[in-house]
């Protein structure tokens, strides 16, 4: 075998290293392809992943008298023991105005429950332009044994919204925390 | 077209040829009954034939290659092994037939993604291993399973017409309108798939997608899960009944009805004192339609992933425990929550069921209004 | 395959010990290539059996043989160990075997490295089949593992599946770099990389995409693994994460993976036509590019696996666009084969025959994939049968049939035997026979609205899942009959000349058969090689 090593010399080393490194770097890649997808989903709306929390209204378009109907759902996912439902099941929202509604639940155990909704909006390519200013998706819900309340959620359409748009739906499904431990 | 219906009569010849002991056998792409399934698959027809054309030519010349330039014929080979311009030639044409073949799938497709101004929309959730049909705007819903008889699947009786492919409650929809689909999933990744339609969605838990579709016959339709859910994944089929729009309409209306009268009975029946002796046979019902497919009709689960219900903690515990885990569910399991599928007497009965079977005996008989107090 | 037994370094030793010693410790390339090759046999026919039970099963409607869980873990299990035991194992033998050999060097750059990529797959495969007799069973989510089946709904066993997937990773990654390193700095002087032939060329570029997506791989995997105990949510929407993610990494990875277990073969394909038609392959620069083209589209496709997953228009537009477009390379490449064939004198034996049959097969199987590219028309084949029998016409004809012939073709070199020629045309005829019947009409019942993995089928698909498994026990059958052949000239038959193949070219040939443990200490002179030979490269 000593032929064969010293035939390869620093170059075959460079190259090995160099490859190595390559291999090191794709699996790093793949870990940054977790942010960079979900900067992705956001920026384009896929999985109607919606964007977080808007602090003000930033669409700068004209007034407009365009109209839309949002539609809103919600269910519990499996081991959360809350009834959840929205307060309006749609409602007609003119683009650039802040519109709120409301989602009711109530603790059905006998025990205090944290819960967090996940939102998610269709059509996806309407994601970007729904803007929530507050939503009780922002940060887990902890509701005592048989408790319930409104919890609401404000928000506007974008006056750029696609003009193909005509329906939104706004969907929430409430997962325990902590229930993985 | 013209290339559709070369295609159309291809398949007829070779169709006759074989059709003598298989006559129901189908060989091409479902026509369906929409615009959509009827473009789908003249599309499936365009790009087949632009395939058989490429294969005819590439195919001819490799056989007749073999055939007259095999060394029996000659003995000196050709010594070329290069030639720009035809090897530009094949590159360019068929780069020209694939542009021909995306324009019509480009506008197919923008027409597909097209879900806007739908008259109609139904959310479709769903679980292992069964769909629910939410009808948006009239506010209702109703669970879909599969209505095979379990002797049919396990060899023991005839196999029906439709078999695999039957729901005890399919899915109704009306003729002539857009029908929005907002798929979504409670545990893992299933699809929602109708032949017919030429609409095939996933179900992703905690998203929600979208398709829609408009058909224009009346009939019955059926379709399966089309992505693997775990271990019933080929059990799980969608049947879509469609009906003319007043048909349509005049069921909507007895829906409503019919579930008026229902919470009526509901109410009755839980307000009444049941005994062990009428609970025990309707929970054992209830047992084998939803939870022996995984906990085993005689209770021992499976091991490392179904968890035994003989002698479990849970069954022989405290009652609030049993009833929480059965109606809420537990959370990445495919432990599913009950409460919104059964009733408060098919839980009350399925709750005894299990604390008093397989050596569990609690003697505790759970009455439909504790379970509809813990709602 | 162990002709090679005793030499000046490896004086004979009797015993098991040194039997063991001597294969379990040595670094000689064409060895190790033996040793890969017998691996990826054993688990062809392992996988090969699951296939049976598959189609066993689905012989006609109703539960016959397995319960649904069982049929998963054999689809799951068939799938991987065909995919990471069988085709890449096969490959990387080939590759070690002949790559020192055709490019003059004398042995691989990394031979220790290269000891160890080997041995750390028996264990990865004993350890992810262990998993079917532990509790719950083995990994029942598919190859593909989509979350959140295989992570939160996973049996345990997936734990074990996981660390299996590391280990073959790591072997596939150390084993891609040896191979680079190898053909990049031990050349014999004067072959440039332009004059190498096709397969070293082909597994060059393969080598590039292993490393590229073998470590993504690595990372899906360990994503669920820390998803599944260590409380992340990569893939869980209930913590933010997202299942979908989940397949964009697996087919970022996957979509590379499918090209890893061709290029290797269109490489054989480019090495047996020329020899059997006696003439040059045509068009060898255009080779060169076309395969270096579909590596680089390979990484822009992926998400053609997943249109059905709610993807914005403007994504599936790009992806089928893409995906379109590879058909041009690949076309490149069959219709050089074809112009390669033209006015040769061309005769027929066993390795060209299986050289045919990949490449009017591969390209039914790339026709379908066409097909499959145009979204619309994806909607209604997107996972049913249709999509089965595409991928199996392009591994079966593509990665097997290239294995076979890759196998018949070389096998004389490596034994100092020929093959029995009529049992070779028997195996050939037979398993192209099969192969079509137990693919063809999975097209059928696909476009009929067979949905696949499903252990239990309606009526009207019955008689196309009957052809099929009958073709699919045939086809079983006759690579028992390759076993034999294989064998049989393993320990003896007609002595094999060093030219072996009257048109053959290439380095391989200029050495005695059956190849010598030790060649080419000295590197060649191409020159000589050349005029002797008529090398035309």
């Amino acid at each position: 075998m000593s032929t064969t090593r010293n035939a390869l010399g620093g170059k075959g080393r460079k190259h090995t290293i160099g490859l190595l490194a390559l291999a090191a770097g794709m699996f790093g890649f793949a870990f940054a392809l977790v942010p960079l997808y979900d900067a992705f989903c956001k920026w384009t709306g896929l999985n109607g992943t919606t964007s977080g929390r808007a602090s003000y209204i930033s669409s700068t378009g004209t007034p407009t008298d365009r109209e839309v109907t949002i539609q809103f759902l919600a269910q519990a996912g499996n081991g959360m023991p809350w009834e959840f439902r929205p307060t309006q099941s749609e409602l007609r929202v003119r683009l650039g105005t802040l519109a709120t509604t409301t989602f009711y639940v109530r603790n059905r155990s006998a025990t205090a429950v944290t819960g967090q909704a996940v939102p998610s909006v269709a059509p996806g390519l309407a994601a970007p332009y729904l803007n929530k200013l507050e939503c009780f998706c922002f940060t887990p819900q902890r509701l005592d044994a048989g408790a319930e309340m409104n919890m609401p959620v404000r928000f506007y359409v974008s006056t750029d919204l696609p003009r193909q748009v005509h329906t939104l739906t706004l969907s929430y499904t409430l997962f325990p925390v902590g229930a993985k431990s | 077209m013209r290339i559709a219906k070369l295609h159309a009569l291809g398949v007829s010849i070779v169709t006759s040829a074989w059709s003598s002991q298989a006559c129901a056998v189908a060989w091409d792409l479902r026509e369906g009954v929409t615009d959509m399934s009827r473009r789908i698959q003249a599309l499936h027809h365009m790009s087949f034939t632009v395939c058989v054309i490429v294969g005819i030519v590439v195919f001819g010349a490799m056989f007749y290659s073999i055939f007259a330039h095999r060394r029996s014929r000659r003995q000196e080979p050709a010594h070329f092994h290069e030639n720009s311009r035809l090897e530009a030639i094949w590159t360019l044409i068929p780069f020209l037939i694939l542009v021909g073949m995306a324009i019509p799938a480009t506008s197919a497709l923008m027409e597909i993604e097209d879900n806007s101004d739908a008259d109609l929309t139904v959310l479709i959730t769903a679980s292992q291993w069964k769909w629910h049909y939410q009808y948006v705007e009239a506010g209702f819903g109703y669970y879909s399973h599969i209505a095979t008889p379990r002797g049919q699947i396990d060899n023991k009786e005839r196999k029906g017409e439709h078999y695999l492919l039957e729901a005890d409650q399919p899915l109704v929809l009306p003729t002539d309108k857009k029908v929005r689909f907002l798929t979504t999933a409670r545990d893992v990744i299933h699809s929602w798939w109708v032949p017919d339609f030429g609409v095939k969605q996933d179900a992703v838990p905690g998203y929600i997608n979208e398709a829609w579709t408009r058909v224009d016959k009346p009939g019955v339709y059926r379709g399966q899960c089309a992505e693997l859910c775990g271990k019933d994944h080929a059990f799980m089929p969608i049947v879509v009944e469609v009906r003319r729009a007043a048909d349509f309409d005049r069921w909507l209306a007895g829906q409503r009805q019919a579930r008026a009268l229902a919470s009526q009975a509901a109410i009755a029946a839980r307000n009444k004192q049941w005994t062990m002796a009428e609970l025990l046979p309707l929970g054992e019902q209830v047992y084998l339609k939803h939870c022996a497919t995984c906990h085993q009709a005689d209770g021992v689960g499976q091991q490392g992933k179904y968890p035994a219900l003989a002698g479990s903690s849970i069954v022989t515990g405290p009652i609030e425990s049993h009833l929480n885990r059965v109606m809420n569910g537990k959370a990445d399991t495919e432990m599913q929550a009950w409460a919104p599928q059964l009733s408060d007497v098919d839980l009350a009965a399925v709750i005894t069921y299990e604390r008093n079977s397989w050596g569990n005996d609690t003697g505790v008989v759970v009455q439909p209004l504790t379970v509809y107090s813990a709602r | 395959m162990h002709a090679h037994s005793a030499t000046a370094e490896h004086p004979p030793k009797s015993g098991l010990r040194a039997f063991v010693a001597r294969w379990v410790l040595t670094t000689n390339h064409k060895e190790i290539g033996t040793l890969y090759l017998w691996l990826s046999f054993t688990l062809f026919f392992i996988a090969g059996a699951m296939a049976m039970v598959i189609r066993v099963e689905l012989f006609q409607p109703g539960l016959q043989l397995t319960e649904p869980n069982f049929y998963n873990q054999m689809v799951t299990l068939h799938g991987l160990i065909m995919v990471f035991g069988a085709v890449m194992p096969a490959f990387v033998g080939l590759a070690n075997w002949m790559i020192p050999i055709m490019i003059g060097a004398p042995d691989m750059a990394l031979p220790r490295i290269n000891n160890f990529s080997f041995w750390v797959l028996p264990f990865a495969f004993a350890m992810l089949l262990s998993s079917l007799f532990m509790e719950g069973g083995a990994p029942n989510f598919g190859w593909t593992f989509y979350a959140p089946l295989s992570t939160t709904f996973g049996p345990p066993s997936t734990d074990f599946f996981i660390f299996g997937v590391h280990l073959m990773g790591v072997s596939s990654v150390l084993g891609a770099i040896n191979i680079i390193v190898t053909i990049l700095n031990l050349r014999a002087p004067g072959m440039t990389l332009m004059k190498m032939p096709l397969f070293v060329w082909t597994w060059l570029i393969t080598a590039f995409l292993l490393i590229m997506v073998m470590p993504v791989l690595a990372a899906a995997v360990t994503m669920m693994l820390t998803d599944r105990h260590f409380g992340t949510s990569f893939f869980a929407a209930s913590g933010g994460g997202d299942p979908v993610m989940f397949q964009h990494i697996f087919w970022f990875f996957g979509h590379p993976e499918v090209y890893i277990m061709i290029l290797p073969g269109f490489g054989i394909a480019s090495q047996i036509i020329p020899t059997f038609a006696r003439k040059p392959l045509f068009g060898y620069r255009s080779m060169v590019y076309a395969t270096a083209a579909i590596a680089f589209l390979s990484f822009i496709v992926w998400g053609h696996h997943m249109f059905a997953t709610g993807m914005p228009l403007a994504a599936q537009l790009m992806f089928m666009y893409a995906t379109m477009l590879i058909a041009v390379p690949t076309g490149v490449k069959v219709f050089n084969w074809v112009a390669t064939m033209w006015r040769g004198s061309m005769t027929f034996e066993t390795p060209m025959l299986f050289a045919l049959g990949f490449v009017m097969m591969f390209t039914i199987g790339g026709f379908s994939g066409l097909m499959l590219a145009l979204v619309p028309a994806d909607f209604q084949y997107q996972d049913t049968f249709f999509v089965v029998a595409h991928f199996h016409y392009v591994l079966y004809p593509g990665a097997i049939f290239g294995t076979m012939a890759a196998v018949y073709y070389w096998l004389p070199k490596w034994t100092g035997h020929m093959y029995d020629e009529r049992l070779g045309k028997i195996h050939f005829w037979s398993a192209a026979i099969a192969v079509n019947l137990t693919f063809f009409p999975m097209h059928f019942s696909g476009l009929a609205g067979m949905p696949r993995r499903v252990v239990d089928y309606s009526l009207q698909f019955a008689d196309f899942n009957r052809i099929s498994s009958i073709g699919a026990v045939l086809l079983g059958l006759t690579q028992l009959l390759f076993l034999y052949i294989v064998i049989k000239t393993i320990r003896g038959g007609a002595k094999a000349s060093d030219q072996v193949w009257e048109g053959a070219q290439g380095l391989e040939w200029t050495i005695p058969s059956p190849a010598p443990l030790h060649t080419f200490q000295t590197p060649p002179d191409l020159a000589s090689v050349e005029q002797a030979n008529g090398l035309r490269t």
